[in-house]
């Protein structure tokens, strides 16, 4: 029967990584409900695609590994949570800002901690924005004006293929019409990755001295005399940054992206401040911007949601009834593995199999609830699972894209399982129940947008 | 929800139906203002107390993506100024730019029952909307930046003045934008595009672009007026911050003819003296020239000393004020429409520069004839935040204080202006018209900053008080289209507020010449762009009358 | 004697697309098991494509297999390997004070078993 019963669904946005191409021609089967073919997406996009199916006969919901149903499971998330002294939130990167909201009050609720996986990519960039500041800008800009791009610890070829095609590199715009033609590209890395041949230029940097490097590039774009060792430091010659320092200053408009290269190895927030401070000190000669080059699909909404609704991008805590903010205490790796918290709900992320072992070992002795699209180590060892619909293909809502833009995401096709968002709301309703059992007036904040509300009962 | 409320012996003030502090009873009943209630009504004694319709605040930055950004920059800010959470509210951070929450319930907490945020990329529109759905109490929208779209720009280019009008209707529409704001206008290609130049003469032309600031400006205020939204453009004219800009100020004001227009924060527009030097003032050409234009609104942007947060859609203006202390900034460029700059501020009295701001920003007030026309913002948090509206309001409202206040000032910069001669004082009716009706009024918003039969129920009630920001820091009562929100100085309740938004026409075959250019330069699908309906939570449409 | 190499974990494509099949599917599990390391520093030590090598260092171990990479693509003394299971077990849980653990950049023991 497959082939009959087919539907187009145009500009569709893949989430997969932090690109949120949301030019997709889904071609779905609805009867095999299966997406046969996703025009435009690139090879982890049309992975994304064809690997996603419905298991049917998965549960819904378990309770310790037995299967139970959603409400009852709601009510075992919702207890274990108050019941908790320091309960942890963390994930959030991969499903919509409706899910997310939800899962900011129900740590405001049961003044917990809530943290996404931000800490573990570009933390350390989110920390030097605090630093320094930040020029930057959406990535049209960068098609229509860029004449220089450089890629300082990442390998876009690899982890956002299509960064190059639809954003910085061949992209063709307002005044690079040609192109490829009409810019300079320039990667700097410790290791020649697949993305080099994409550039004209490859600069080889020894791992750990990026900082080393940005500040000497620094240095020069103001005219200072720098280290005549720099090349034994750095493993690049003076006059290869002298002649990289004369290209930033006399391009048109430049740009650089930047990895986790960066952020996560020796330095960290020194060498993403470094980084935009280059950019920052530029603007004095020319246009010049910096972003960060995010991974998952939304993990720049779980940003901007936690900004708004908290005033802090990651890492906050809401134990004294109101929201603070500390990198390396209220952060997830760090209160795992010092074995603060005594119950942790975990949303679109898989803290089990890569967070340090000793988190993991903590995380697997404190009782879990999880919530994801299909099995994983942290669902395998939660006290409650939840398996939820596939955000921007089973469900609508809004994602936002690396550089802050938003954009609303159109279902495929209908998943038996309810989204993050409903069965957040529904324990988040549960916790406000429990906590102040007196007050139920205080709830009037309608439910989010896109709430389809708990669909799974009819 | 709501309830039938008797607010009971009061003294109103109503300025738009000529009540001045007389004894009289209001009655609400389904969130609206009515003669007589059908049911009994619950009886609120009010004796002694100034009732007042709620706050709106015509201008100032609450939602979208700039704000968010200034948000995450500023965590040493937030920290000193933490928002508990009740059983009833949601916890947040304060500081100069709040989380959501906090924004929300402090404006509450100052009466203001209404707040438009004045400048969002429509491309951020979508999140404009979302934090506003995070933003309680009060209602709000939010102005459209269109003075630096490209597309808008090519069409002034090629003459195609009809296109244009309904190409930025339909902006509008797909945006679910208040009305347009400019700013800068035509001042980013050479910001984005010349190396970080600035344009300095409103009638230069880009050589990019090929139509001047003027030609931008003229077209705007010709066609908001006949597309006949409630709310002219409201502009931030060129050149904010130099010296001798006022210039710029007059010729905007004069483009229009007398046509409708807004100026915002014109304070930061009124400043003599020559390029690159020291300002001084220019007051009082900038307020004869208002006085006697009755087609034009304003609004003041007065400096409080204190911490500010400069954000602004005007980025080469960021830049050039980080040039001072070399200390952290925000530039974000935006595709094809706009961009803004961030840097975290402080106004200091012993500056010569930031005095003279705040007494020209005084001076305005105090010049101005007609209360109607001239609105009190902070241009929050350009020029502090809008938690400074009490001490304003007793700077404007008690002539010995405000003495006092000038005596710990720059007294070079108060030499330089006419403050210590002004003695005026205004008068509880005229602070009701430039804090709600005059606001309202500009805003073309009919159920709002009045409370006759058919207004919307928001209300605030004042004890009163002879030191005036003590009484309007602490309202006894708020209550928001019908609901006692706050009952004896707490929160009795959560309520999430209207969006406001217009719908002009136009001829839906502008879609055909948009989309070409979206293909071309911006970076996601026409379609995804428009905002739909699923983002609206309880809103209004305000009509537009073309 | 092991030798102390440089590992440098990352995304690549492979471990993106396996992802997508399942965390518990035998290719996810191969992928982020195989360490690519510099052909001439392979022959140096005398190890093949394929064989079995323990990572070490004081947080944990973990056995991967070695693959060869171009000398000009993957300079002496740095190993590369894809995200997963393997590299968590050699990351130290200590973020000074970041919320970030040192996840690339790990000197790690390398030597050959069986
Ligand atoms: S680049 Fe990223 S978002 Fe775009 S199709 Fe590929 S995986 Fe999806
Ligand atoms: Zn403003």
């Amino acid at each position: 029967m497959s082939g009959e019963n087919v539907k187009i669904v145009e500009n569709a946005t893949c989430t997969f990584c932090g690109c949120v191409c949301d030019d997709m021609v889904l071609t779905v089967d609805l009867d095999q409900k299966r997406i046969t073919k996703a025009k435009n997406a690139c090879i982890l996009g049309r992975a994304w695609y064809a690997e996603h199916y419905i298991e049917e006969d998965a549960p819904a919901a378990m309770i310790d590994g037995k299967p139970a149903s959603i409400d009852e499971a709601v009510e075992e998330a919702a207890k274990t949570l108050v019941d908790a002294k320091f309960p942890i939130t963390y994930g959030l990167s991969d499903t919509t800002c409706e899910a997310q909201k939800q899962a900011v009050a129900i740590a405001d609720i049961i003044k917990g901690s809530i943290d996404t996986t931000t800490s573990v990519c570009h933390g350390p960039s989110g920390i030097a924005f605090q630093g320094v500041g930040e020029s930057t800008m959406t990535l049209g800009e960068v098609k229509n004006r860029a004449d220089l791009v450089i890629y300082w610890g990442g390998n876009p070829a690899e982890s956002h293929p299509r960064h190059f095609g639809r954003y910085a590199v061949t992209a063709k715009g307002m005044f690079t019409p040609r192109g490829k033609k009409d810019r300079t590209v320039v990667v700097v890395d410790v290791r020649k990755t697949p993305s080099v041949p994409a550039a004209n230029q490859f600069i080889q940097v020894k791992p750990g001295k990026d900082f080393e490097l940005l500040w000497a590039l620094r240095a020069l774009v103001k005219n200072r005399k720098i280290s005549p060792n720099i090349e034994e430091i750095t493993g690049v010659s003076l006059e290869t940054i002298q002649a990289l320092v004369d290209k930033m200053k006399n391009c048109r408009y430049g740009a650089l992206f930047f990895g986790m290269g960066l952020t996560m190895t020796r330095g960290r927030h020194f060498n993403s401040g470094a980084l935009i401070a280059l950019a920052t000190d530029l603007n004095e000669y020319t246009h010049f911007v910096a972003k960060p080059v995010r991974g998952h699909g939304n993990v720049t909404g779980a940003d901007n949601v936690m900004s708004w609704q908290t005033g802090y991008p990651f890492g906050v805590n809401f134990s004294r009834g109101f929201p603070r903010f500390n990198p390396g205490e209220f952060t997830t790796v760090d209160l795992l593995a010092k074995k603060d918290v005594d119950a942790a709900l975990i949303i679109a992320s898989d803290p089990a199999s890569n967070f340090p072992q000793a988190a993991i070992d903590h995380l697997a002795g404190i009782p879990v609830v999880s919530l994801d699209t299909k099995a994983t180590m942290t669902s395998k060892l939660a006290h409650v699972a939840f398996r939820t619909a596939t955000y921007g293909i089973n469900t609508a809502g809004t994602v936002y894209r690396m550089d802050d833009v938003p954009i609303t995401l159109r279902k495929a096709f209908d998943s038996p399982f309810p989204t993050d968002e409903e069965i957040l709301t529904a324990i988040k309703k549960r916790v406000r129940a429990l906590k102040f059992p007196k007050n139920q007036a205080g709830d009037k904040v309608p439910p989010g947008r896109a709430s389809q509300k708990e669909h799974w009962k009819h | 929800m709501t309830e039938c409320l008797q607010l009971a012996g009061g003294k109103v003030y109503d300025p738009a139906n000529n009540i001045d502090g007389d004894i009289k009873d209001i009655y609400i009943e389904q969130g609206r203002i009515v003669e007589t209630p059908s049911a009994t009504p619950r009886k609120i004694n009010v004796s002694g107390m100034a009732v007042m319709p709620g706050g709106v605040d015509i201008h100032c930055h609450i939602a979208g993506p700039k704000v968010n950004l200034a948000r995450k920059l500023q965590p040493e800010d937030h920290r000193l100024d933490p928002h508990p959470g009740t059983e009833q509210t949601r916890s947040g951070v304060g500081g100069s730019v709040p989380s959501t929450f906090a924004t929300g319930y402090r404006y509450a907490t100052l009466g203001y029952t209404t707040a438009m945020e004045a400048a969002v990329s429509p491309i951020g529109a979508r999140h404009a909307i979302e934090e506003f759905h995070d933003t309680p109490v009060i209602d709000k929208g939010f102005y459209v930046l269109l003075g630096n779209n490209i597309f808008l720009q090519q069409l002034l280019r090629e003459g195609r003045k009809e296109e244009f009008r309904h190409a930025v209707a339909w902006w509008i529409n797909a945006t679910k934008a208040y009305t347009t704001k400019l700013v800068n206008p035509g001042g980013d290609e050479p910001w984005k595009g010349k190396k970080n130049s600035r344009v300095g003469n409103i009638d230069e032309k880009s050589d990019v672009i090929e139509v001047s600031p003027r030609q931008v400006i003229d077209a705007f205020i010709g066609a908001v007026n006949e597309l006949g939204l409630p709310h002219p453009p409201h502009i931030h004219c060129n050149n904010l911050g130099h010296s001798g800009n006022f210039d710029t100020t007059l010729e905007t004001m004069k483009t229009a003819g007398d046509r409708r227009v807004h100026l915002a924060h014109i304070q930061f527009h009124s400043y003599g003296g020559e390029p690159g030097k020291n300002p001084k003032s220019a007051s009082r050409q900038i307020a004869e020239y208002v006085n006697s234009h009755p087609n034009i609104t304003c609004d003041v942007g007065q400096v409080m000393f204190g911490k500010s947060t400069i954000m602004t859609a005007d980025s080469a203006l960021a830049y050039t004020l980080r040039g001072f202390k070399k200390a952290k900034w925000v530039n974000a460029d935006t595709e094809c429409e706009s961009g803004c700059g961030i840097l975290p501020f402080s106004y200091q009295e012993h500056i010569y520069v930031h005095a003279l701001q705040w007494a020209i920003g005084l001076e305005l007030f105090l010049l101005s004839e007609d209360p109607w026309r001239i609105v009190l913002s902070t241009d929050h948090p350009n020029g502090g935040s809008f938690m400074n509206y009490p001490k304003l309001i007793r700077l404007l409202m008690d002539r010995e204080f405000r003495k006092e206040e000038i005596k710990r000032v720059n007294q070079k910069a108060v030499k330089r202006t006419l403050l210590n001669e002004l003695d005026r004082e205004y008068t509880l009716n005229e602070i009701a018209i430039i804090t709600r009706a005059g606001p309202a009024r500009a805003l073309g918003l009919k159920n709002k900053g009045h409370m006759g039969p058919g207004a919307d129920a928001d209300i605030t009630i004042y004890d009163e008080m002879e030191d005036k920001e003590a009484m309007f820091n602490a309202p006894r009562y708020v209550v928001k289209s019908g609901n006692l929100i706050i009952e004896n100085h707490e929160f009795r309740r959560d309520y999430t507020g209207k969006f406001l938004h217009t719908e002009p026409g136009y001829d839906a075959s502008i879609v055909d010449q948009v989309k070409p250019f979206f293909e071309n330069y911006y970076s996601i699908e026409f379609d995804n762009y428009a905002v739909d309906d699923s983002y609206l939570h309880d809103h209004e449409v305000i009509a537009s009358s073309p | 004697m092991p030798e102390t190499m440089l590992l440098v974990p990352g995304r690549s494509s492979k471990q993106g697309t396996s992802l997508n099949k399942g965390k518990f599917e035998d290719e996810y599990q191969e992928i982020t098991s195989l360490v690519e390391m510099n052909e001439e520093d392979m022959v140096r030590l005398g190890f093949n494509n394929g064989d079995k090598l323990r990572l070490k260092n004081p947080v944990g171990e973990t056995i991967v297999t070695c693959k060869s990479k171009k000398a000009t693509d993957l300079p002496h003394g740095m190993i590369f390997i894809a995200y997963g299971p393997g590299s968590s077990r050699l990351m130290e849980s200590d973020t000074a004070g970041s919320g970030m653990p040192l996840s690339k950049h790990l000197p790690v023991q390398v030597e050959k078993i069986g």
